[in-house]
């Protein structure tokens, strides 16, 4: 343990009391590293998510915004948890004694949401349990890249994996195959029950019957020709997949950029996908474990208990209203409440089979709206923002729309031409609009410099009418 | 628990840091595309070519996939208050995610980024080499008797005898090397190791220039089209500093008569009433005759107009253009034509086309956005070279 700063050895001693205590209320983590930061440190994590990343320039404009924001003092970054075995956590080395026996304990909380939540083992069964090392590594190969195919090449790359960072398939395993060249030739057998008993249910034939597959299927396989099948053979969410799979003339150190890119945000899916619950987890635990240590000295359990009200409060001091959730507040609020109505091993169970969307829909009920407050507003672009509903469905789906698909609108492969031209499309009807045209064109541009081929994407405009980008098919 | 002691490395670089110099090296590339129009502040052109022009920016933006703005965005809050009631006027909120990390600020969330922007710094010299570099322009051909009047001292060669103060001493030591290296018991110098820097005279030919912008400042030009033309005028001079060591600027603005300005007063004013071309060439003619020597002086004429002329003046205008293509270098006339193009030649440009095909050394360019600076800049200078004249492709000139 550092000894630079005075009491750093109490909290080691802390640390140590708290884990102990945390196994004897029956959580279970893998063993938690953590080290002090100075906050330039844990400026880093927060612009790039991960310490030791693939670098891009707009990791630098991330970078400044956030550099004006601490020096406003809107943000303050307490602690950061990489989940693995072990998890690494890091802590801000200005925090004082008090904060940091609370993030201690914050850090337990996780530790023990990420080895039981179902999402985050599945990704450490694919991925492995040392994220930190394989995107220092990712970083290392990207920078050897850098040195052999120059800056203009990588970054072209870069532009287009982290413009469709969102857009992967958590579905699919990380490791996926290539699809079956041939129609009728099943690439593999499905690979669990689940699998299995989907193929199987009514409906869900491999080709749906009025695909263009099935059609001209029907007469060569009478001749017992093999058919080759459509690329993609159903419209295909994985556009990082599919461009590192498919893209003509890909050669393998792109598609190792865009692989990396896709494997980092396999990472950062759960983390998205459950935040409420595993904030709130935290909260929970961090809460409990502070009120159980009676080894704590008074004082340094009132500071701790302080920081932890300014972090699980509902609005800014001073403030009487909220036009956003925080995130620590809600999940604390919840987990509280199930814990009280359910009991703790009803509450593992949530934790360890449920994401936000299910927690919410499944565990936010109507008493607990009314108790915390909560409302859905509307903010309108030319005026006022005033309260909707208090309705709890409509509550509960405004609360999930930014999470659906990853936050990402729903882009898919849907065809690519016998030219090699590539054809997406978003479901706008799905999405209830269409996609910002300025935008979506430049990243069409960025797709079509490593597909290589013309790049096309049908979506609607304000209006509803169908547009397909580019507008112009060869840019000056 | 574990810990590490030492994380003082951590300090020792910034990953941060060094993807914003990445992104600022992009966005002078990105202001390269775009100089016409940051070309903007008074004075530009008789200022010092070492001054600097300052270019505000915004950030540059990765774009991904997102849905547009829809006219209302719906969010989830907590507080008391029925369905109804009104919040926020004229909302300044901007409900983001909340902040990453243990920040906890529940107010309003992700407030206030700051719009943060850049004020990046460009030497007017350094855009001038990008734009030589960029359009591949030939420098320039002064007049072939040129006046030969300043005599210089040129240095060329060395001699082993010579003034004190002439003396090479790297070069001396040298020898003095070669000659130690060579000899058994050296001393440090002697006389036969001292070499001195030779000089000749020679008679340098004169490079200086006078150009004339010209610009009609009738009631029918906007001030879109003198922006445009003040960035064509900007750019034209330098491009002539490139070539000559001294150029002296003169400003005339004419509406039915001409008058001379300052560089200042110039981009100001603006008249009213018609247009008689013929008087702006007149006051340069006179200017020429009176100050000047045509024989000897490279002199340049740009002129910036919206085309119309009156019908009358079409004699007048266009004797005194052919007595200064006569004289002059060179005489280059810009339309300034925002919005359509037009089909039908204007008064001006049948004037300029017919003179060109007389052989003299004027031609004609449209500026109808900032973007054919360019083009009307590359085709001035590659003609002017006496080079090929190459238009640019779609160039609006025949």
């Amino acid at each position: 343990m550092s000894a630079c700063r005075g009491g750093n050895g109490e909290l080691a001693d802390y640390t140590a009391r708290l884990e102990a205590l945390a196994i004897e209320l029956g959580m279970d983590f893998y063993p938690v590293h953590f080290d002090l930061v100075p906050a330039s440190f844990m400026l880093e994590i927060a612009v790039y998510g991960l310490p030791v990343r693939m670098r891009h320039w707009s990791f630098g404009v991330s970078y400044l915004h956030h550099l004006v924001r601490q020096h406003m003092g809107h943000s303050k970054i307490f602690e950061v948890m990489f989940p693995g075995d072990p998890c690494r956590a890091f802590m801000l080395e200005q925090n004082s004694l008090a904060e940091n026996t609370l993030v201690t304990a914050h850090v337990l909380g996780h530790a023990d949401f990420a080895k039981n939540n179902a999402l985050f083992t599945r990704f450490i069964a694919m991925a492995g349990s040392n994220i930190l090392e394989q995107s220092a590594a990712r970083s290392n190969r990207l920078e050897r890249a850098l040195a052999a195919h120059g800056q203009q090449r990588v970054e072209a790359v870069l532009d287009a994996a982290l413009a469709l960072e969102t857009h992967i398939d958590v579905d699919q395993p990380l490791h996926r195959d290539r699809y079956a060249e041939f129609v009728g030739l099943k690439s593999a057998a499905p690979a669990d029950r689940f699998g299995d008993r989907y193929a199987r249910l009514a409906g869900e034939a491999d080709v749906p019957a009025n695909h263009p597959a099935a059609q001209c299927a029907s007469p060569h396989a009478a001749q017992g020709a093999a058919q080759r099948m459509p690329l993609p053979p159903r419209p295909e969410p994985d556009l990082l997949w599919f461009l590192a799979q498919y893209a003509p003339e890909m050669a393998d150190w792109e598609r190792d950029i865009l692989l990396a890119v896709r494997e980092e945000a396999f990472y950062f899916q759960p983390i998205h996908a459950c935040q409420i619950m595993n904030e709130g987890w935290a909260s929970y635990w961090h809460a409990r474990l502070l009120r159980e240590a009676h080894f704590l000295p008074p004082d340094l359990y009132l500071s701790a208990i302080k920081a932890h009200s300014d972090v699980v409060r509902p609005f800014a001091s001073g403030q009487q209203l909220a036009l956003s959730l925080n995130p620590y507040h809600l999940g604390f609020s919840m987990w509280e409440h199930i814990i009280e109505r359910h009991g703790i091993e009803k509450a593992r169970q949530i934790c360890r089979e449920e994401d936000d969307c299910g927690f919410i829909r499944n565990y936010l009920d109507s008493e607990l709206a009314e108790q915390l407050d909560l409302f859905v507003y509307q903010a309108r672009k030319d005026g006022d923002t005033s309260i909707v509903s208090r309705d709890l469905h409509a509550i509960r789906e405004a609360i999930l729309a930014p999470k659906f698909n990853f936050g990402a609108p729903c882009v898919t492969v849907s065809s690519v031409g016998a030219d090699g031209c590539l054809e997406l499309r978003h479901d706008h009807l799905r999405d209830g609009r269409g996609l910002d045209l300025a935008q979506a064109e430049r990243v069409v541009e960025y797709v079509a410099r490593i597909w290589r081929r013309p790049v096309s994407l049908h979506t609607v405009d304000f209006r509803g009418v169908i547009r397909v980008l580019p507008t112009r098919r060869n840019p000056p | 628990m574990t810990a590490t002691i030492d994380t003082a490395w951590y300090d020792l670089f910034s990953r941060g840091a060094r993807d914003l110099l990445r992104h600022n090296s992009k966005v002078r590339e990105a202001v390269h595309d775009h100089l016409p129009e940051l070309i903007a502040g008074p004075d530009l052109i008789t200022g010092s070519a070492t001054r600097t022009v300052q270019v505000p920016l915004r950030m540059l933006e990765h774009a991904r996939f997102r849905l547009a703005d829809s006219r209302a965005r719906a969010g989830v809050g907590q507080g008391r208050g029925q369905p109804g009631d009104v919040l926020q006027t004229l909302d300044p909120a901007r409900a983001g995610a909340a902040e990453p990390g243990k920040g906890g600020d529940g107010g309003k969330g992700g407030s206030a980024d700051g719009e943060v922007s850049l004020l990046l710094e460009f030497s007017v010299d350094e855009v001038m080499d990008w734009i030589w570099e960029e359009l591949k322009l030939p420098d320039l051909k002064p007049k072939p008797n040129t006046r030969v009047d300043t005599p210089e001292l040129v240095r060329e060669g060395l001699d082993k005898h010579g003034a004190p103060s002439r003396l090479d001493r790297r070069r001396t030591a040298k020898e003095a090397i070669k000659r130690r290296a060579a000899q058994e018991n050296p001393v440090p110098y002697v006389n036969g190791d001292l070499r001195f820097r030779q000089v000749v005279a020679r008679s340098r030919p004169s490079t200086s220039a006078v150009v004339f912008f010209v610009i009609d400042v009738s009631a029918s030009m906007t001030e879109l089209e003198r922006k445009l033309a003040k960035s064509f005028f900007f750019f034209a001079l330098h491009g002539l500093r490139r070539k000559y060591a001294k150029v002296a600027t003169r400003f005339i603005a004419h509406t039915t008569r001409a008058w001379e300005f300052t560089e200042a007063e110039f981009f100001q004013v603006s008249g009213s009433g018609g247009t008689i071309a013929s008087s702006a060439m007149r006051l340069t003619l006179e200017l020429v005759r009176a100050e000047l020597d045509a024989a000897i002086d490279n002199v340049y004429l740009f002129y910036a107009s919206d085309g119309e002329n009156f019908t009358e003046d079409r004699g007048p205008a266009s004797a005194a253009l052919t007595e200064l293509g006569g004289m002059l270098n060179y005489i280059g006339y810009i339309e300034t034509l925002p919005g359509m193009p037009r089909t039908v030649d204007t008064e001006m440009r049948r004037l300029c086309g017919e003179l060109q095909r007389r052989g003299l050394p004027i031609a004609s360019s449209v500026l109808a956005n900032p973007d054919d600076v360019w083009r009307a800049l590359r085709k001035f200078f590659v003609q002017e070279a006496g080079a090929v004249a190459v238009d640019a492709p779609g160039g609006p000139a025949r």
